[in-house]
Order: structure tokens, then C-alpha cells, then sequence
């Protein structure tokens, strides 16, 4: 460390004698919105370059369900138009579980044992602006693989959607993450950062085969094609397939209260959970 | 409210704290004032209840009785830790993240951040910002802790083990940093285990024991307080004898060698002269605040 140049140094706040009350009011308000937007943008700049420098993490998230979707819904498929547009929807549910419970579920199991999660409850970071970003992350995300998956879908897969359809399976994708940002915080605020792959694989890959991400569910054992409702994946499985003309016939409205029910019960749990420290 | 006058605010306080985790009680009545342009350091054994007392003043903890405030605010308002900062032991940046972008990420938490170059000069980032904070050594991953710790102009300064990891130069860069801030009114609390850090450091020295606080005061008090000299030399007299003497306060035979704690030490000197005209190899030495602190965790102990 060199000596600093004391001239370079400007003085720390209010040097001179009462300076520190009469800053007090001042300070106390809130951010201007304007820099309250500044602040969560950087949050979410941030959030964004740290996990895509993060190969372990980008790379198997944002490339395996567009390299799934290749191989069984394009090339291994023999031309099979509804398979091919099935399969597009579905691994977009796919894609849309990684980063929800990969970017929550391990990233914050790590942070809260290395201390990056008391760092910033110490520094004055306003409160959630941490989640904000990371779920903007797994939304990010989950745009991008649904866009990789249509763009492959149509130009090697044959898949015909409208204009709306298509801007309809993204956003499903997209306001999908939500659920699994929830069930993923859980995880993260409950296992340890060595333990966390381990339960978010186990519950992550089960998850998806079982919801009829991979397969369809009328191939499927009858056992678990009724045991299926009890996924989160299967339901915005089932609103994505919808979209695309290929759903069990059950009501949208059913499938998104199911969603809602999870995404508001697994974020008590973990608020709780984190909230005890 | 009636707000007290400005020049005796406290910046950061507790009152009265008690704070249990379960059976394992970790503050039990603590009282701390730290004001403006002064530098109080928070000594204690691992486990005494230090970093709970951090944790409280930070708003992390919350007491079970008594009162934490920071800048007249509870510290788990956010306008109260805006005017904080803080370093604490183990920070778990994002490895993949350059030192600039950390830097500019924590000067966006505050209103009027110091700026970049400051921030740069006063924590020795120089040729740093283009770097991965995974790739950094130790010592230069808490410079920039530090460096982030003092970017938002803090009129409080909580450092956790700063030198941690440490070589002696950026030690010393760190003591200029911290020394100058101090004297532009920065009220800082350190916690440390190095006791020469808070002799060079520290207007006043707070000890902390198993939650309580057992000894505060300017490091000369603290001295004063617990001064004690100690007397070596080789002599045929037995420790039993010396030890009945008045003054003495403790005393190791071994090999012929005697070393006699004492205070004030010079009667006994004369007497031991007297007793054993062949004694050699005499020696008197003066406490540092380190013997000082051993001889209070000690005696609180006994």
C-alpha cells in the first residue's frame, strides 16, 4: 500500500463540528428513484457478468436444453413434426428449471456460507435488490434458452408457430422461473454450499422426467402420469404445451394457481428460514 | 424527540445488551459508546463476544434486551448503515468479478461515494482494477474490502480483523489509511488480534469476556491499570521466600532463575540486592499492552 497523497483525499463526510446531526435528516430518506433504478440495474449488471464468467455454471445451463432438444427432437426424431414442437416447448420448461434452481439454490447456499450474505445485509444494500437480480439472472436466462430452442426448432426442426405463440411460450418461460426461484431460495437458505448441487440435481433431473419434460406423459407408467400434478415443472410443462397445442386439456387457470401456490409457500418458507439467520 | 448535542452524539452505541444463541450466552450487559474522530479497539479472546457485538451495531443481530444504535438510528434502518462501513472477516466476493466492478457496485449503495481514485490511493488498489478478485492474493482481496468498506465516506467504520492476512507493508498502508480517516472525524470500531495494532491504533481499548466487558480505557490507562513489572534474575534465594514479600505479586523459580512479577517493582529490586549479594543478571521490564491484556484476561479469569 503506497502513503496516499493527504491533498488527494477528500475529507470524510462533514469534518466540521455538528456537520454529523445536521447530515443526519438528509441521509435518512430514501434513495431518489432515479438512483434507486441505477442501484438494482448494477445489481443485476453484476449478478449477470458474475454467472456468465462462471463457466460450471453458463455453459451446462444455457447449452444442455438446446443440445437436448438437437439430438431427441431433431435428429433422433425421423421427422416427426409433433414431436418436434412438443419437444421445443418442453425442454423451454427444461431450461427454465437450471437457472431458477441452480442460480438460488447453490449460488445462495455459497454465498451465505462464504459470507457474501452478511456482507451485504451489513452493507447498505436496500433489501431484495440481491433476490431482484438473481431472478432477473434466471429470467435472462430462461429467455435465452426458449429463444435458442425456436430458433433451432424452426430452422432445423420444421417447427411452424404464429408470431404470438411464440412470444406467448417465451413469456411463459420467462414469468416461469418464478416457482423454481422460490423452491431454489429454499434450498439455498436450508443446505450448505457442498450439499446444495446434490439436492438440486436430485430434485432437478427427477423433476423434469417425471412432468413429461422429456418424454410425454402418456408413455409414461400410469402410476406416475398421476403422480405428475404434484410437480411444479408439470404444470408450467403443461401451460407451455398449451401454447403450442399439445396439452393434457386440464385448465390454465388451475395450472397457474398451482404455480402461484408454490412460488408464494416455498418464499415464506425460505424469508423464514433466512430471516433466523 | 430531543436529540443530544452533536458533539457528544454517540455514533454507534450499545445499551445494556444482552444477547443469547440458545444456551451459550454471547453478550450479557454490554455498554460501548464510540464517538466521532476516535478509534476504539475491541479486544477479546475468540468466543468473548466481539464479532456479536459487530453484528448488533450492523443490524444483523438483533439484542434480546438492551439497545443497539447506530447514527441515532436502529442499525437495521438503512439510512443508518449508509453512513456505515464495514469490513468484516470474511467477505465471499464473486471470484469471477473484476476489483472495479466491486468497487463501483459498492460506491451505488451510497449517496456520495468517495470517488474512484480516492478510494484507489487510500486502500493501495493501484494496478488492481483490471483484476479478478478470484486471482488475487489474501493480502490484496482485503484491500479491496477495505477499499469497499470506506467508498461511501462512512462516518463510522467497522473493521473486523482487518490486517488478517496482511504483510507488514500493506499493514502499515492500512494504519495510515485507518489513522487518516480517524483524524477527518471517522469514528472507527477495530476488532484485532494484533495488540500492537491497537497500541498504534487505538485511543481507547474496550476488553470483552465471555460477554462481558472487563476493562475500558485510553491504552495508557488500560496500562496503568494493570501495569505490572517483571523481575529476572539468577539468585540462590527460593521463590517461596520472595513470593511472601510485599509487592510481589507472583514468582517462577526455576534453574536459578527467578522471575518475579511485581509492582511497583524497585523496593523489591532493593530488597532482593540486600538478600543475595552474589544475585547476577539482572533484568527489570515494563508490561506492553500485551502482557497488560494477558494479566486482565487472567486475573478476571482466576
Amino acid at each position: 500500500m503506497n502513503a496516499p497523497d493527504p491533498r488527494r483525499i477528500a475529507p470524510v463526510a462533514a469534518p466540521a463540528r455538528g456537520a454529523a446531526a445536521a447530515a443526519l435528516p438528509h441521509d435518512l430518506s430514501a434513495l431518489p428513484l432515479r438512483e434507486h433504478m441505477a442501484l438494482l440495474l448494477r445489481e443485476i449488471r453484476y449478478e449477470l457478468l458474475r454467472w456468465l464468467r462462471t463457466p460450471s455454471f453458463a455453459l451446462p445451463t444455457l447449452l444442455f436444453p438446446p443440445m437436448f432438444y438437437l439430438l431427441f427432437g431433431i435428429v433422433l426424431n425421423h421427422g416427426n413434426p409433433a414431436a418436434a414442437v412438443y419437444l421445443m416447448a418442453s425442454y423451454g420448461v427444461f431450461g427454465v428449471m437450471a437457472p431458477a434452481l441452480f442460480g438460488f439454490g447453490v449460488g445462495l447456499a455459497l454465498d451465505r456460507e462464504r459470507g457474501l450474505l452478511t456482507l451485504k445485509r451489513a452493507l447498505p444494500v436496500p433489501p431484495g435488490a440481491m433476490l431482484l437480480a438473481r431472478t432477473v439472472l434466471a429470467m435472462l436466462f430462461a429467455l435465452a434458452i426458449g429463444v435458442l430452442l425456436q430458433l433451432l426448432g424452426s430452422t432445423l426442426g420444421g417447427v411452424r408457430l404464429a408470431l404470438p405463440q411464440r412470444a406467448l411460450l417465451l413469456l411463459v418461460d420467462v414469468l416461469g422461473t418464478l416457482p423454481f426461484c422460490a423452491i431454489g431460495l429454499y434450498i439455498g437458505a436450508r443446505v450448505g454450499g457442498s450439499g446444495a448441487p446434490a439436492v438440486v440435481n436430485l430434485i432437478y433431473l427427477p423433476m423434469a422426467f417425471l412432468s413429461g419434460l422429456w418424454i410425454p406423459l402418456q408413455m409414461l407408467p400410469s402410476l406416475l402420469t398421476a403422480l405428475a400434478p404434484l410437480w411444479p415443472s408439470y404444470h408450467l410443462g403443461q401451460l407451455a404445451l398449451r401454447v403450442v397445442g399439445q396439452d393434457n386439456g386440464g385448465s390454465s387457470a388451475g395450472h397457474v394457481a398451482a404455480l402461484l401456490a408454490v412460488t408464494v409457500a416455498f418464499f415464506a418458507l425460505a424469508h423464514r428460514r433466512l430471516r433466523r439467520g | 424527540m430531543p436529540m443530544p448535542a452533536p458533539d457528544t452524539l454517540p455514533l454507534a452505541q450499545l445499551r445494556g445488551v444482552h444477547k443469547r444463541y440458545g444456551a451459550v450466552v454471547a453478550l450479557d450487559g454490554v455498554d460501548l459508546q464510540l464517538q466521532r474522530g476516535q478509534l476504539l479497539a475491541l479486544l477479546g479472546a475468540n468466543g468473548a463476544g466481539k464479532s456479536t457485538a459487530v453484528a448488533l451495531l450492523l443490524g444483523l443481530q438483533v439484542a434480546d434486551a438492551g439497545s443497539a444504535q447506530l447514527c441515532g438510528q436502529d442499525p437495521r434502518a438503512l439510512g443508518a448503515r449508509r453512513q456505515a462501513g464495514v469490513m468484516l472477516q470474511s467477505a465471499g466476493l464473486p471470484d469471477t468479478l473484476r476489483v472495479g466492478e466491486l468497487l463501483d457496485q459498492a460506491r451505488g449503495y451510497y449517496r456520495r461515494p468517495r470517488s474512484v481514485a480516492d478510494c484507489v490511493a487510500l486502500a493501495g488498489l493501484e494496478g488492481l482494477m483490471a483484476r479478478r478478485y478470484g486471482g488475487l492474493s489474501g493480502g490484496q482481496q482485503r484491500r479491496v474490502q477495505f477499499a469497499m468498506a470506506i467508498c461511501g465516506r462512512p462516518q463510522v467504520l467497522f473493521l473486523d480483523e482487518p490486517s488478517t492476512g496482511l504483510d507488514i507493508e500493506a499493514r502499515q498502508g492500512l494504519w495510515r489509511a485507518i489513522q487518516e480517516l480517524v483524524a477527518d472525524g471517522c469514528a472507527v470500531l477495530l476488532t484485532t488480534h494484533y495488540l500492537e495494532e491497537a497500541e498504534a491504533l487505538a485511543d481507547r481499548v474496550a476488553v470483552l469476556q465471555h460477554g462481558t466487558l472487563i476493562a475500558e480505557g485510553s491504552v495508557a490507562q488500560l496500562r496503568a491499570r494493570f501495569e505490572q513489572r517483571t523481575i529476572r534474575c539468577r539468585s540462590a534465594l527460593a521463590a517461596a521466600q520472595v513470593a511472601s514479600w510485599p509487592q510481589v505479586r507472583r514468582v517462577d523459580g526455576r534453574d536459578g532463575v527467578l522471575e518475579i512479577v511485581a509492582e511497583p517493582a524497585e523496593p523489591v529490586v532493593a530488597q532482593l540486592l540486600a538478600a543475595d549479594p552474589g544475585l547476577d543478571e539482572l533484568e527489570v521490564r515494563r508490561a506492553g499492552l500485551a502482557d497488560a491484556f494477558l494479566a486482565i484476561t487472567r486475573a478476571e479469569a482466576a
